[in-house]
């Protein structure tokens, strides 16, 4: 199976770790790994910001870059809701169309295209998962608090396959960080109290790390955890599910 | 009491809401404590989310026959001896509500919840004509003795610390100085508001739903203020937004079980009062009231925001509301539905409150009626954005975005430039000019980008 | 053009196209809901009492209360216990100092503790309100399990004005530290008959 990676803006050029560990894993499952090599960002930040219309180079620019694979696979859950949700062209193309259909966030393409069962990872850690609210209520990739509906979890799951994994519970399982965006400076006092909120739920709750499907707000909280000189760390759940 | 102060952004004002960390604490417990309550119950119903899909069909079919169904309720609240008033605007419906006083000689009403008197400013209108209003419902007495418009829609005085609210009702009231018990003030306040309910003439009430296929129209309440006030007074004025009607009697039951559970995690409001027909020498008016929901029913992206049936859940679960407290959002409606429903009535003066807000989806989960809130927002963005309200600022940097983004070449080199600076140069971004680095680290910078190790340990077929 | 004309055509002009009304359907499970609705009033601070006659409600209420109390009712059964008020004759503001009012109910609801009134059983709308403590009679036949059961019940029953109480006046405004007795009665007794 052909599979484009997807690496959001900030993971290539911050966080090249979380894109080798994405790259690694998919060639474990066998797949058939490619980097368009000049692809740039999905254009979130400047949709979000109330920008959409400049977006659209980028959209196009995703598009050439992004067809004729069986399917895009991305590290980043806002990323790939952006993509199924908002990725438009001048031209309508059936191409857009059917990126908007074959792209997926790492783990739910790992649980629902390759239907994974078990992983040789090992990661003796206690471990907190934040929830993305783009992945989980977006993407749905896990089951969202307010609703009176069965719980599931498709991060969750791999990581209970992982060998010395603990996962801890939190007070709040999907309070937002307060990334959120070009919010993280506009808002700043609202968005660093937010952050500051949920990573004393992790450290209260004793997590060595704090996971996610979701660099971005992993990058707030690390901001956030290292300002704290806190022992608590963050890792992509990518290098988790790569690890040992 | 004037709440049309200079209009704050929300950032500024939340700014200075954090800056005590302690309350903002208090405030965000408090309400999430009501958030905890409201899962608690809703989990509790198998057919919550049933109950939640027929109650945004049902609105959903209000909104499509409005027109019929508000000359439906209005026919039958005549036959029923009600008087029905139209009010275009707030202006009007002040005036209408300032009339049917003066033909009664009445200068003194009091009032329950309302927020759509909040909205019109009836308060300071009438005020001003000399007619003195008491709000009865506690909080909104409250916030009414500070002089301060409420913060929630159905928590007024949420943001009021009992010590606070002790020292107002000695100020007041005459109780004890540092008196702070709840128990002991609300007792207070029960004595002062008797009086006042047993000599009003009049007395205003809101309405929560509006039965076209009956025309009567039902209040909830959790104290009895509406009724101690309606049912001791000459003349009953309750004053609703055209979107309250519902078309028949039956469906009362979806939404009298969504209401109260969604807003407070109650079952049911302690009273649900149905008002059919004016007590016998009693007068009972209606005044509907459009105020820009009409034009709002038109913007089909943003219609279904006249859902709302005001029960504040959005504002409990919102992440950002509770840690910016409801004034910062500077309209009478706050919160996620307030930043939905305010750019509607004024753009510009609103244009900030679309971003106020992390998109994060908590608002339309639990909202009772099923309204896209999130949704919402990001769309309002856009419009506002192209109706040109956007900051220059952000318009610039926003532009060499989307310039940067859509050319891999300077991608990477701006992508290589900025890295090169984090590593040799931090003090151009760690410093106070950069809002991130305020309470943040900026991310450690690798030399090299994925996409350079990519090339460098991967075949490349380009 | 009148703002009620000028309201209706530009409603009409915006609103969208017909969105059909939904049947709404919520099964019931068939059985005694006596027990859930008894569990219901207790978390709304209700006291609740089974009674096989009006005797015993008589006795419980001399228990709960003051020769000084003002005790009326809109029953005739507890005439022996309470004024009997059978129709309005006076201002209602003479009702302030009601200690106690004894009203029927025509049926309560588990789900949610609520009892429906209508003006017939009070007389005076103020009354629940306005008395400082409500004592509701309510037959055990008459537990309905839901709002949507309440609903099909009351459809094409006449009343001016009707309520559902659900227990004693309430406030949590301040900090959200809950106190019986807002506004209205500081306490609520039901009394369950056969």
């Amino acid at each position: 199976m052909n599979v484009a990676l997807f690496i959001p803006c900030y993971i290539d050029q911050f966080y090249p770790q979380v894109a080798i560990a994405t790259l690694q894993l998919l060639e474990k499952f066998g797949c058939k790994v490619s980097y368009p090599l000049k692809q740039t960002c999905c254009g979130q930040p400047m949709a979000n910001s109330g920008f959409e219309h400049l977006s659209t180079a980028c959209n196009e620019l995703f598009v050439e870059n992004f067809s004729g694979y069986d399917y895009i696979v991305s590290p980043s859950g806002s990323c790939t809701l952006h993509i199924k949700e908002h990725l438009h062209t001048a031209r309508h193309t059936q191409a857009e169309e059917q990126i908007r259909t074959q792209v997926y966030e790492l783990t739910e393409f790992l649980v629902d295209v390759l239907k994974v069962q078990t992983l040789q990872a090992k990661f003796p850690y206690k471990v907190g998962m934040h929830q993305s609210c783009h992945g989980q209520r977006g993407l749905h990739l896990s089951q969202m608090t307010e609703l009176n509906a069965a719980p599931f979890s498709k991060p969750g799951s791999l990581l209970n396959m992982v060998e010395g994994l603990e996962l801890v519970t939190l007070d709040r399982p999907d309070e937002c960080c307060g990334f959120g965006g070009t919010f993280c400076v506009t808002e700043e006092a609202v968005s660093a109290k937010m952050g500051k909120d949920r990573v004393a739920d992790h450290v209260t709750h004793k997590a060595d790390y704090i996971t996610a499907a979701d660099m971005s707000c992993l990058m707030h909280l690390e901001g956030i955890l290292k300002r704290q000189k806190s022992a608590t760390k963050i890792i992509h759940i990518a290098e988790i599910l790569n690890a040992g | 009491m004037s709440h049309t102060k200079n209009t704050i952004a929300h950032a500024d004002a939340a700014a200075v809401f954090n800056k005590d960390e302690a309350r903002v604490n208090w405030h965000d417990k408090t309400l999430w404590f009501i958030r905890e309550k409201r899962d608690k119950i809703s989990h509790s119903i198998d057919e919550w989310e049933q109950l939640r899909e027929y109650a945004s069909q049902i609105k959903n079919n209000v909104l499509s026959n409005l027109s019929e169904y508000l000359q439906q309720f209005e026919a039958n609240a005549i036959t029923n001896g009600i008087t029905v008033h139209w009010a275009a605007d707030a202006a009007e419906h002040n005036a209408i509500v300032h009339r049917i006083l003066k033909q009664h000689n009445i200068d003194r009403m009091v009032k329950s919840k309302s927020m759509l008197t909040e909205e019109c400013g009836l308060n300071e209108y009438l005020e001003a004509s000399g007619i003195e209003v008491i709000d009865t419902d506690l909080g909104e007495r409250i916030v009414q003795l500070a002089a301060e418009p409420p913060s929630h829609i159905v928590l007024p005085c949420i943001h009021k610390k009992k010590e606070e609210i002790g020292e107002l009702f000695h100020e007041h009231l005459g109780t004890e100085k540092g008196a702070s018990d709840p128990e002991y003030l609300t007792a207070a306040a029960r004595q002062h508001l008797r009086e006042t309910f047993l000599t009003r003439r009049a007395a205003l009430t809101g309405v929560n739903f509006a039965v076209a296929e009956t025309g009567e129209f039902v209040v909830c309440t959790n104290e009895g203020n509406a009724d101690m006030g309606a049912h001791l007074a000459d003349v009953h004025i309750a004053c609703m937004g055209i979107e309250k009607i519902i078309p028949q009697q039956q469906h009362l039951s979806v939404f009298l079980r969504l209401l109260a559970r969604s807003a407070t995690g109650q079952p049911i409001t302690t009273y649900s009062s149905h008002f059919k027909k004016p007590q016998p020498q009693q007068q009972m008016h209606i005044v509907l009231v459009d105020n820009g929901r009409s034009i709002h029913l038109g913007k089909e992206d943003f219609r279904n925001a006249l859902k709302c049936i005001r029960c504040g859940a959005c504002m409990n679960t919102c992440p950002v509301y509770r840690r910016s407290g409801g004034h910062s959002y500077h309209n009478a409606v706050a919160g996620p539905i307030g930043s939905i429903l305010t750019p509607n009535m004024d753009m510009k003066k609103n244009a900030d409150l679309p971003f106020a807000s992390t998109l994060c989806g908590s608002c339309t989960n639990v909202c009772p009626v099923k309204i896209d809130i999130h949704d919402q927002l990001y769309k309002w963005r856009q419009v506002i954005v192209q109706e040109g309200y956007a900051p220059t600022a952000k318009k610039a940097s926003m532009n060499v975005m989307g310039w940067v983004l859509s050319s891999p070449k300077i991608y990477d080199m701006a992508g290589k430039a900025a890295r090169w600076t984090l590593r040799n140069t931090p003090f151009v971004v760690n410093n106070k000019l950069n809002p991130w680095f305020k309470e943040r680290e900026m991310p450690a910078a690798p030399k090299q980008s994925f996409k350079e190790w990519y090339k460098t340990n991967r075949k490349i077929h380009e | 053009m009148s703002s009620r004309d000028k309201i209706l055509q530009q409603v009409k002009q915006h609103q969208p196209s017909t969105r059909a009304l939904p049947k709404v359907e919520i099964a019931v499970e068939d059985k005694d809901w006596l027990a859930d609705f008894k569990a219901r009033l207790e978390t709304l601070h209700v006291a609740v009492f089974e009674v096989s006659d009006n005797n015993s409600i008589g006795t419980i209420i001399q228990n709960n209360s003051k020769a000084t109390d003002r005790i009326v009712t809109t029953m005739a059964s507890l005439k022996d216990y309470a004024v009997h008020i059978d129709r309005v004759e006076e201002d209602a503001h003479q009702l302030e100092n009601v200690e106690l009012a004894i009203i029927p109910a025509h049926f309560g609801v588990a789900e949610n503790g609520a009892v429906w009134v209508t003006d017939a059983l009070i007389k005076y709308r103020v009354l629940p309100f306005i008395a400082q403590q409500l004592a509701v009679v309510i037959s055990k036949r008459n537990i309905l399990a839901n709002m949507h059961q309440a609903y099909s019940r009351i459809t094409n029953t006449n009343y001016e004005f009707a309520v559902f109480i659900a227990g004693p006046s309430k406030t949590a405004d301040i900090e959200q530290s809950l106190v019986l007795g807002a506004h209205g009665p500081k306490s609520m007794m039901v009394f369950i008959t056969d």
